[in-house]
C-alpha cells in the first residue's frame, strides 16, 4: 500500500520507514508515527466500532483523550485492550487489531443494534426485560455482555516486568507545552530541583502542531532547544512517556512511566512501565487544553475530527485523513486549521463558521453563519450537508470535516482533592477554581491562557513564584515572541434538529438522550451522567461532558455553570493494572519471611507452608510415607514416645526492660505478673481493652528488671504495637522499654519424655537440667555447644516434658543440626506445624481458632485468669452482661462416639434429635485433628454452657458438606489432664 | 500523605498504622464510681469531627514512636504532629499509680 | 404508567414523548408524619416500604444534594448473604429475598443478577472458617458450597494456580449472591416511593432538630422548618454530623473506601471473586468493566477520595490472583465516606430522643442492605418495635456486651 495521504515536512522521520499491521494488512509508515497518523497516511480512517449502536468510528483526536480509535495490540500474555491509536507510538513489526466488532470491522454484525436506535435510547433497559423474571439472567444480560466491553484480554499472564520508583522535586512541572517548558527554563536557571513530565514521547506539546514561531524560530523548533538545554541542567529531570495521572495528599504525584511500549517487547530485564510517586514541593499545571466538537447530525462517522487534531496531524505527522477537508468551527482556531491544510497543499472546500462576522479566509470558500446539518458515508465521510446563513441547503463533498468547538483547559488535576473548576464567559469554558490541591498551581492553556505568549509568560510567573514560596530566587526571563491572539469565540454546542447527534463517541450518548434524561428529571450532572452513562467512556467525557453539560443547561432554561460543574478523579488516563501492581505479583506478593531451620528443613524435604508471611514446615516425610497424615502421624507418636523439635522461633518475641517491667506487665496481662520469681516462666492472657481475649503466651522473667514476653506467630505485631501505645500513650512515666526481637533468636522447641537428655548433650554442663534444678516453668540464660549463648524456657505446648531453647538468629542453623545430631540415638524426629497442632488440640490448648476476636477469657474457660484486685487493659469492659451469661460459650472437647468417624472443624452442634437450624445452635467446632494418641478424631468446641455439660451427647451438623457426627462433650484436656508428663 | 515527624522529619504515611481518635490516650480510672459507662464511653464514642480531629498514629516502620497527629478530616491537611507521649503527660497521665491517689 | 417492553415499544415508535419524570421534583410542605433525612438508597427504600408495607401516609425524604448521589451511587454494586454470626445473616438473608423479587415489585429493571460470589481460601484455618460460616449460611436459610481447589479451577481456570504466593486450596461459594445495577437501586425506590405519594425534596439540607422535653418535633433545613411526628436519619457517612444536631456521639468513625473500574472489557469473570490473601474482590459489570476494589484507606476522612498506596495493594492483590490483569487499565477511581462502627455491623434502633431514629452505621456494607434497612427502618418507624431480623442491630449494644463482630477485630472501626 501507498502512503495516499502522507504529506510533506512535519517531525517524523521520512528516512526511516517502519512495517506495521491493522486487521493483518501490512502498511508502512515512518519513525515518529503514531498508530492513528500511519493509519491516516495510508488512507484508513475506519478504526473502530461505538460501545452500544456498533456505528463504524474513526480517529478524532491526535492525542490521549481519543475516544473512538481504540486496538487491541500486540498478543498473547501481551494483549492490550483498548490502546489509543493516537498515542501508540510506531515501531518496526507493530501489529494491532480492531475490537468490539464481529466478523470484521467493516462488516459488524451487531451493527444491527444501530437499526433499533430507537428502543436503545438511554436507561432503556431500566424498563424492561422484567418479565418473565428468569428471563434476564438467562438470556437478556448474557446477549448485553457479550454486545458490551471493548477490547478483550487473552486471560494469560503478563510476561512483562513493571517497577516502582519514588522522587522528590522543589517543582514538578506537569507538562511540557510552551508554559510548562517556560516554567521549567525558569525553575531550572535558577538551581531548583525540577522533575518536567511529558506524556507525550516528543516535548513541546502544541508547539509541535502548529505552525506559529518563537523568535525567529518555528515552534517546535524552539521546544527542541529549550529541551535541550533543560537536558543539560543536573538539577532537571526530563520525563517523556510520563503521564502525571493523580494529584494526592500533601504534594504526592502519582506517574506512569512508559519506558517500552515504544518498542516491541522491553529489554532483557527491563521493565515495561514505572510508576512513580513523586514527591513535590509546589507542582505546576501545565497540561494545555483539550478541543471540543460540535453536534449535529450523524457527527459521528470516521472522518469527522477535530480541527486542532486535524491540524497536528498536517503539521506534525505529515499526515491527512483526506485530500478535501471542509472545516466547521465556532471560533478563530478552527481557521488555523484551514491555513495550514491550506499549506500543506490539502484542498479545503469550505470554511463553514457559525459566527455571521466571521473572518476573512484566504484559499477557501467561507460560509459565514452557516451550519453543518448532515452528513454521509457508511465507513467514512463522503459529504456534509449545510443550511447556510440564508437558509438554503447545500452539499459538499469532503473526506474530513475538522470541528472546532472552542477549547476546554484541561483542569482534570486541580479537581483530584475534589476542587471545583469555576466558569469563564469568555472562554465558554470551565477554568481552575481556587480550592486546588496543596501547593498546585496552574499556567498557560490549562489555565485558560490559550496564547503562546499568554503560556510563555504564565509559566515563567508560575515558576517565579513557586519558587519564591520556597524561599528560592528566581527571574522571569526575556520571552521570546509568540503568538498573542485573544480568543474569539460564540458559544455554539449543537446544531438544531431531528436526527441523533453525537456527545459522547464511545458510548454512544446523543442530544436526544440528554433530552430524555431531562424529560424523566435526571436533570442533575450527576443523575444525568448516570442515567445515559455520559463521561463514563474511556476518555472520561474529556470530550463529551461539556457539549452534555451545555444540552442540559438549555432544557432547564439554566445557565452552564448552575447547570452543574463535573469533577474528575484520578487517574488522569487510565493506567495499566500492571504498573500499579508493580513487582508485588506472583511469589513476590508478599515477602517470605524463612524461619532459622528453613535450609535444614528443605534439606529434608519437608513439605512447607505459609502462616502469615512465615513460611513454615508442615511436616517432614520419610521414604515410605505417601500420605500427609502418615508423617504427621508419626511425628506426633515419636514426639510422645521419645522426642521431637519444632522450630517456633515464629512466635513473637518482647523483651522489656526497665525498673517498672514488672508493674507494666501486670498492666498489660490480664493475670498478675508483679510477683513472678526471676528464673520464671509464666502463661499469661492479653485482653483488648473491650475485654475480649487478644492473645496468649508466655512471659519470662530474666532478672528484676528484664522479661522476655512471647506472642503468638499471628499477632506479634499488634501484641507489640499495643504494648507500646500502653507505654507511651497510657503509661509513659513507667520506667520500662520495649524492642521485638523475633528475629533475633531462633528458638526451638525440644519436647517428649526423652527432651531432657538430649538437651543435656547440647547444653554446656555447667547448666543443671534435673527436675529439681530446672523444673516446669523454669527459664534462664545458659550455654550450649561449648559456651554460645541460648536461653532455655521449661514450657511444653505439647504436653510433653518440653523445653524452648534459643540461641542468636544466626547460631539457629548449627542449633538444629546440632539437636538433631545429639537426638539420633533417642530417634529424634523433626515436627511441623500439622503435628504442633495436633499436639495442642490433644492438649486443649487455645490456638488463632479459639482465639478468633470475639472470645472472652470466660469462653476459654480462662475466666478466673482475668484478675479481680489489679488494672489491666480489658478488665472493665469484660464485666459486660451480655459477655457474663450463664449460657455462654464454653470451650469443650469433642470426641466421636463412633471412634471411626471425622470431626469437621466448622461444624455447628445441635441437640441429638431434632431440628437442624440456626435457632437451634449450640456451638460450632473450631479445631479439628485426627489424634494418633487416643486412635480417633477430636475436637475443640465452643458451646453454650458447655463447662457443665461433660459427656452429653451432640451432633455435629455439617449440612455445608452433608454430614452429621453423633459425638460427646468430654474435657478438653485429651491427653494427660493432670499435666504429669510436663513436670516429670 | 506526609506526616512530618517531630524527631524524624518528613515520611510518607505508608510508613505508620493509624489508630484512631487521640482522646484514646485517655483511658479511665479503673475503680471510678461509673468505670462501665466511662470505659465504654473511652472506647466506643466518638466526635468524628469534619474537620481538625486529633488523632493517633504509630510509627510501625521506623522509630516506634506513638504520634498525635492534627489532621484536617475533609481536606487531610495536617497542621501539627506531636510525640503522643508528650500530649499524655501534658493530659495528666503518668505511671498509672496517680490514678489511684487522684481518686 | 407502568414500564413494561411493550411501553418501550410504543414510546420508541412515537418519540419517547410519554415517558413522565421518574419522580417528582417535591417542594417541602409544611408537616409531615414521617419526614426521613437521606435520599439515598437507605432512605428512599424506608420511604417507599413505609408507603407500601406499613401504609405510611405524609411522608417526606429530605436529600441534601441529588438523590442516590451518596453510598448507592458509589459502590461495587454487589449483594450477598454470606454472613457467620446470628445477629446478621438472617438480616442478610432477608435482604437477598427482597433482592430477588425487587424488579417486579419495583417495576424498574435494576438488573439484579445472581452471578454467584466465591470466596477464596488459603489456608486449612481459612477452610475451617468457610465451614464455619457455610454451615451458618445454611442454617439461617441461605445457599453455601464449599469448593476444593478443583471446584475453583473449574469456575476460574485464569486464577493464579501455579505461582501464587498464598496458593489456593478453595472457596466458598455463594450462589444466590451477586450484583445490582447500583444507581437503578435508588431510581426504582424514588419512583415507587413517589408513586405512593412520597414528596422527594431534594437540596434541603437539614440543619438542626427541634427537640422539647426530649420528643422531636421537626427539622429545620435549608428550606425551612418542616414539622415532623417521626425523624428517620438514614445518612450514611454523615452520620456524625447529622446526629451530631441532636447532641449525640455515636459509635461510629467516618473512613474512606476507595473503588476501582477499568475500561470496558469483553466478558471475561462471570461472578464475583474475593481473595482470601490480600484486600481484593472483583467482578464484572454489564457494560464490560472490571469493578473492583479491596480495604478501607484506614484513617479519618470525609474528603470522599483516598490515596495511592491504597490503590498499588488492592491492584497487587488483583494481579497476584489474576495474572492476566495487567495489560487492563485502571478507568476510574472514587472514593466514598463509611460509616465504620466499633463492631462492624450498623445500627437500626430509636434514640434517647422521642420520635428520633437512626439508621447507619453500615460500613462498606450497606449496599446489599438496602432493601432490608429501608423495611426493617419503615418497620421501626410505623412499630416503634425492631423487626426480627434486625434486632441485634441496638445503639447499646457495646454497654450490654453484645457486639456483633464478624471479623473479631473489636472497637477499632478501621480494621473491621
Amino acid at each position: 500500500m501507498t502512503q495516499m495521504n502522507r504529506l510533506t515536512g512535519g517531525l517524523i522521520d521520512q528516512s526511516k520507514p517502519l512495517n506495521f499491521s491493522f486487521d493483518g494488512t501490512s502498511y508502512k509508515g515512518f519513525a515518529g508515527d503514531t498508530l492513528a497518523s500511519a493509519l491516516l497516511a495510508n488512507g484508513v480512517r475506519l478504526m473502530g466500532r461505538s460501545f452500544k449502536y456498533h456505528r463504524p468510528r474513526g480517529v478524532v483526536t491526535a492525542g490521549s483523550e481519543e475516544p473512538n480509535a481504540l486496538v487491541e495490540l500486540r498478543s498473547g500474555g501481551r494483549q492490550e485492550p483498548n490502546t489509543r491509536a493516537t498515542v501508540a507510538e510506531l515501531y518496526d513489526g507493530f501489529e494491532a487489531n480492531s475490537q468490539n466488532r464481529w466478523p470484521s470491522l467493516k462488516h459488524d454484525m451487531l451493527a444491527i443494534n444501530d437499526r433499533f436506535s430507537n428502543f436503545l435510547t438511554a436507561g432503556f433497559y431500566y424498563k424492561t426485560f422484567m418479565w418473565p423474571k428468569a428471563f434476564w439472567e438467562k438470556i437478556y444480560e448474557p446477549i448485553i455482555r457479550n454486545a458490551a466491553g471493548l477490547g478483550s484480554l487473552t486471560g494469560e499472564g503478563d510476561p512483562d516486568l513493571y517497577d516502582k520508583g519514588f522522587l522528590h522535586c522543589d517543582v514538578l512541572i506537569i507538562g511540557a507545552g510552551p508554559a510548562g517548558l517556560m516554567a521549567a527554563l525558569t525553575a531550572g536557571r535558577a538551581g531548583a530541583q525540577v522533575v518536567l513530565a511529558d506524556e507525550d514521547f516528543r516535548m513541546g506539546g502544541r508547539l509541535n502542531a502548529e505552525t506559529h514561531h518563537l523568535g525567529d524560530m518555528p515552534g517546535a523548533e524552539w521546544a527542541a532547544t529549550a529541551v535541550a538545554e533543560l537536558a543539560s541542567m543536573d538539577n532537571v529531570r526530563l520525563m517523556t512517556r510520563s503521564t502525571v495521572f493523580g494529584a494526592y495528599d500533601h504534594g504526592v504525584y502519582g506517574v506512569l512511566e512508559r519506558v517500552a511500549d515504544h518498542i516491541a517487547t522491553p529489554a532483557a530485564g527491563k521493565p515495561r512501565q514505572i510508576l512513580w510517586r513523586v514527591y513535590s514541593k509546589r507542582a505546576i499545571l501545565c497540561a494545555g487544553s483539550t478541543e471540543r466538537s460540535i453536534a449535529f447530525e450523524n457527527n459521528d462517522r470516521p472522518g469527522v475530527m477535530m480541527a486542532g487534531a486535524v491540524r497536528a496531524y498536517a503539521n506534525r505527522w505529515a499526515a491527512t485523513p483526506d485530500q478535501n477537508i471542509a472545516i466547521f468551527t465556532n471560533n478563530d482556531d478552527g481557521h488555523r486549521t484551514a491555513a495550514d491544510l491550506i499549506a500543506k497543499g490539502v484542498n479545503v472546500p469550505a470554511v463553514i463558521d457559525i459566527r455571521p462576522d466571521a473572518p476573512k479566509v484566504v484559499g477557501a470558500e467561507l460560509l459565514a453563519g452557516a451550519q453543518v446539518i448532515g452528513s454521509k458515508g457508511r465507513l467514512g465521510l463522503t459529504e456534509v450537508t449545510l443550511r447556510l446563513a440564508s437558509g438554503e441547503m447545500r452539499s459538499i463533498s469532503c473526506g474530513a470535516l475538522a470541528v472546532s468547538g472552542g477549547w476546554n483547559p484541561n483542569v482534570h488535576l486541580t479537581c483530584h482533592q475534589r476542587g471545583r473548576p469555576k466558569w469563564n464567559d469568555a472562554l465558554a469554558a470551565f477554568v481552575p477554581g481556587d480550592d486546588l490541591p496543596m501547593g498546585m498551581t496552574v499556567a498557560g492553556a490549562a489555565l485558560g491562557d490559550l496564547s503562546t505568549h499568554g503560556a510563555l509568560a504564565g509559566g515563567a510567573k508560575a515558576a517565579v513564584a513557586a519558587l519564591g514560596d520556597l524561599g528560592m530566587t528566581a527571574g522571569i526571563p526575556i520571552l521570546p515572541k509568540a503568538d498573542d491572539t485573544p480568543v474569539k469565540l460564540t458559544p455554539f454546542w449543537h446544531v438544531a434538529g431531528k436526527g441523533r447527534a453525537w456527545l459522547d463517541l464511545q458510548n454512544d450518548v446523543t442530544v436526544k438522550d440528554v433530552k430524555l434524561a431531562h424529560q424523566e428529571n435526571f436533570v442533575s450532572v450527576e443523575h444525568l451522567k448516570r442515567y445515559t452513562t455520559l463521561g463514563m467512556a474511556t476518555d472520561q467525557g474529556k470530550t463529551s461532558n461539556m457539549g452534555a453539560l451545555a444540552v442540559m443547561a438549555e432544557m432547564t432554561g439554566k445557565s452552564i455553570p448552575e447547570t452543574g460543574t463535573t469533577i474528575f478523579r484520578p487517574p488522569y488516563t487510565p493506567v495499566s493494572m500492571g504498573a500499579m501492581a508493580g513487582r508485588a505479583v506472583g511469589k513476590e506478593f508478599h515477602p517470605t519471611r524463612l524461619t532459622p531451620s528453613h535450609k535444614w528443613a528443605a534439606e529434608q524435604g519437608a513439605e512447607f507452608v505459609e502462616v502469615g508471611n512465615w513460611l513454615r514446615a508442615q511436616w517432614f516425610p520419610r521414604t515410605g510415607e505417601d500420605h500427609w497424615r502418615q508423617s504427621v502421624d508419626r511425628e506426633v507418636t515419636q514426639t510422645r514416645n521419645s522426642v521431637g523439635i519444632c522450630d517456633v522461633t515464629t512466635l513473637g518475641k518482647i523483651d522489656v526492660q526497665g525498673a517498672d517491667a514488672a508493674e507494666f506487665l501486670n498492666k498489660i496481662y490480664a493475670n498478675a505478673f508483679a510477683k513472678l520469681p526471676v528464673g520464671k516462666v509464666r502463661y499469661g492472657l492479653m485482653l483488648r481493652e473491650d475485654g475480649i481475649a487478644a492473645d496468649d503466651g508466655t512471659a519470662a522473667r530474666l532478672a528484676e528488671d528484664h522479661f522476655v514476653v512471647t506472642t503468638t506467630t499471628a499477632n506479634a505485631v499488634t501484641v507489640y504495637r499495643n504494648m507500646e501505645f500502653a507505654r507511651q500513650c497510657l503509661w509513659p512515666d513507667l520506667d520500662v522499654q520495649l524492642i521485638s526481637t523475633t528475629e533475633a533468636w531462633a528458638q526451638y522447641a525440644v519436647a517428649g519424655p526423652n527432651a531432657r537428655k538430649l538437651l543435656q548433650k547440647v547444653v554446656d554442663a555447667e547448666f543443671d537440667l534435673s527436675n529439681e534444678a530446672f523444673p516446669f516453668m523454669a527459664c534462664g540464660e545458659i550455654t550450649v555447644c561449648g559456651g554460645t549463648r541460648a536461653r532455655l524456657f521449661r514450657i511444653s505446648f505439647s504436653g510433653e516434658l518440653a523445653y524452648e531453647i534459643a540461641v542468636p538468629t544466626r547460631y539457629g542453623d548449627g542449633l538444629i543440626r546440632a539437636l538433631m545430631a545429639a537426638g539420633k540415638e533417642f530417634d529424634v524426629t523433626p515436627y511441623g506445624t500439622e503435628a504442633l497442632g495436633v499436639m495442642r488440640i490433644e492438649k486443649g490448648h487455645a490456638a488463632g481458632n479459639e482465639l478468633n476476636g470475639t472470645t472472652t477469657a470466660l469462653n476459654l474457660g480462662l475466666g478466673r485468669m482475668v484478675s479481680t484486685k489489679k488494672d489491666c487493659i480489658g478488665n472493665v469492659l469484660s464485666k459486660r452482661d451480655g459477655m457474663n451469661t450463664e449460657d455462654a460459650l464454653r470451650l469443650v472437647g469433642v470426641r466421636p462416639v463412633d471412634a471411626k468417624d471425622p470431626v469437621p472443624a466448622g461444624s455447628h452442634l445441635m441437640a441429638v434429635t431434632g431440628p437442624v437450624d440456626a435457632g437451634h445452635d449450640q456451638g460450632y467446632v473450631t479445631s479439628a485433628a485426627y489424634s494418633p494418641t487416643l486412635g480417633t478424631a477430636i475436637g475443640l468446641a465452643f458451646v453454650k454452657g458447655g463447662a457443665a455439660r461433660m459427656g452429653e451427647r451432640l451432633r455435629l451438623a455439617n449440612p455445608l458438606e452433608g454430614s452429621e457426627v453423633l459425638v460427646e462433650i468430654v474435657s478438653a484436656h485429651f491427653v494427660d489432664p493432670e499435666g504429669e508428663k510436663l513436670r516429670g | 500523605m506526609i506526616i512530618n515527624h517531630p524527631l524524624l522529619g518528613p515520611r510518607d504515611a505508608q510508613e505508620f498504622t493509624y489508630l484512631g481518635d487521640a482522646t484514646l490516650i485517655n483511658r479511665p480510672y479503673w475503680l471510678s464510681e461509673n468505670a462501665l459507662r466511662d470505659f465504654h464511653d473511652y472506647l466506643h464514642l466518638r466526635d468524628n469531627p469534619a474537620g481538625e480531629h486529633r488523632e493517633l498514629w504509630f510509627h510501625e516502620q521506623g522509630d516506634r514512636s506513638w504520634l498525635v497527629v492534627t489532621r484536617n478530616t475533609v481536606t487531610h491537611k495536617i497542621s501539627s504532629v506531636e510525640l503522643a507521649c508528650d500530649v499524655a503527660r501534658a493530659n495528666g497521665r503518668s505511671t498509672g499509680r496517680e490514678e489511684a491517689q487522684v481518686a | 404508567m407502568g414500564y413494561s417492553g411493550l411501553r418501550l415499544i410504543k414510546e420508541a415508535l412515537t418519540g419517547h414523548k410519554g415517558w413522565g419524570p421518574q419522580w417528582r421534583d417535591a417542594s417541602p410542605q409544611d408537616a409531615y408524619d414521617y419526614v426521613i433525612i437521606g435520599g439515598g438508597g437507605h432512605g428512599l427504600a424506608t420511604a417507599y416500604y413505609l408507603a407500601k408495607e406499613f401504609g405510611g401516609a405524609r411522608i417526606a425524604v429530605l436529600e441534601k444534594g441529588w438523590i442516590g448521589g451518596g453510598n448507592v451511587g458509589r459502590n461495587t454494586t454487589i449483594i450477598r448473604s454470606n454472613y457467620l454470626l446470628d445477629g446478621n445473616e438472617p438480616f442478610y438473608e432477608f435482604s437477598l429475598k427482597l433482592w430477588e423479587n425487587l424488579e417486579q415489585d419495583l417495576n424498574y429493571n435494576a438488573m439484579v443478577s445472581q452471578r454467584g460470589i466465591l470466596n477464596l481460601v488459603h489456608s486449612d484455618a481459612q477452610r475451617d472458617a468457610a465451614r464455619r460460616r457455610g454451615n451458618a449460611m445454611i442454617l439461617n436459610g441461605s445457599d453455601a458450597e464449599l469448593l476444593g481447589v478443583d471446584g475453583v479451577r473449574k469456575m476460574y481456570p485464569f486464577l493464579n494456580f501455579d505461582n501464587a504466593r498464598f496458593p489456593i486450596k478453595g472457596g466458598l461459594l455463594h450462589r444466590r449472591g451477586g450484583t445490582v445495577r447500583h444507581d437503578a437501586v435508588a431510581w426504582g425506590y424514588a419512583r415507587g416511593a413517589d408513586r405512593r405519594g412520597v414528596d422527594i425534596i431534594q437540596n434541603c439540607e437539614v440543619t438542626g432538630f427541634r427537640i422539647e422535653e426530649g420528643r422531636v418535633l421537626g427539622v429545620d433545613t435549608s428550606r425551612g422548618y418542616i414539622k415532623a411526628r417521626k425523624v428517620g436519619v438514614s445518612v450514611a457517612g454523615s452520620s456524625g454530623r447529622v446526629m451530631a444536631q441532636a447532641g449525640m456521639r455515636l459509635p461510629i468513625e467516618s473512613h474512606v473506601l476507595q473503588a476501582f473500574v477499568s475500561e470496558g472489557l469483553k466478558p471475561i469473570i462471570p461472578g464475583v471473586i474475593t481473595y482470601g490473601a490480600g484486600h481484593f474482590y472483583c467482578s464484572q459489570s454489564d457494560k464490560g468493566g472490571l469493578v473492583f476494589g479491596g480495604d478501607i484507606d484506614g484513617y479519618n476522612s470525609y474528603a470522599q477520595r483516598g490515596n495511592l498506596p491504597v490503590v498499588e495493594d488492592v491492584i497487587s492483590g488483583g494481579m497476584s490472583l489474576i495474572p492476566g490483569l495487567g495489560r487492563a487499565r485502571l478507568l476510574r477511581g472514587w472514593g466514598g465516606i463509611m460509616d465504620m462502627s466499633m463492631d462492624g455491623s450498623p445500627f437500626i434502633d430509636k434514640t434517647h430522643i422521642d420520635g428520633l431514629y437512626f439508621n447507619g452505621g453500615w460500613c462498606y456494607g450497606g449496599f446489599k442492605a438496602t432493601p432490608a434497612a429501608g423495611y426493617c427502618f419503615a418497620h421501626l418507624l410505623k412499630t416503634d418495635r425492631p423487626h426480627d431480623t434486625a434486632k441485634a442491630y441496638r445503639l447499646d449494644r457495646f454497654m450490654t456486651g453484645n457486639m456483633i463482630d464478624e471479623k473479631g477485630m473489636g472497637a477499632q472501626p478501621n480494621l473491621h
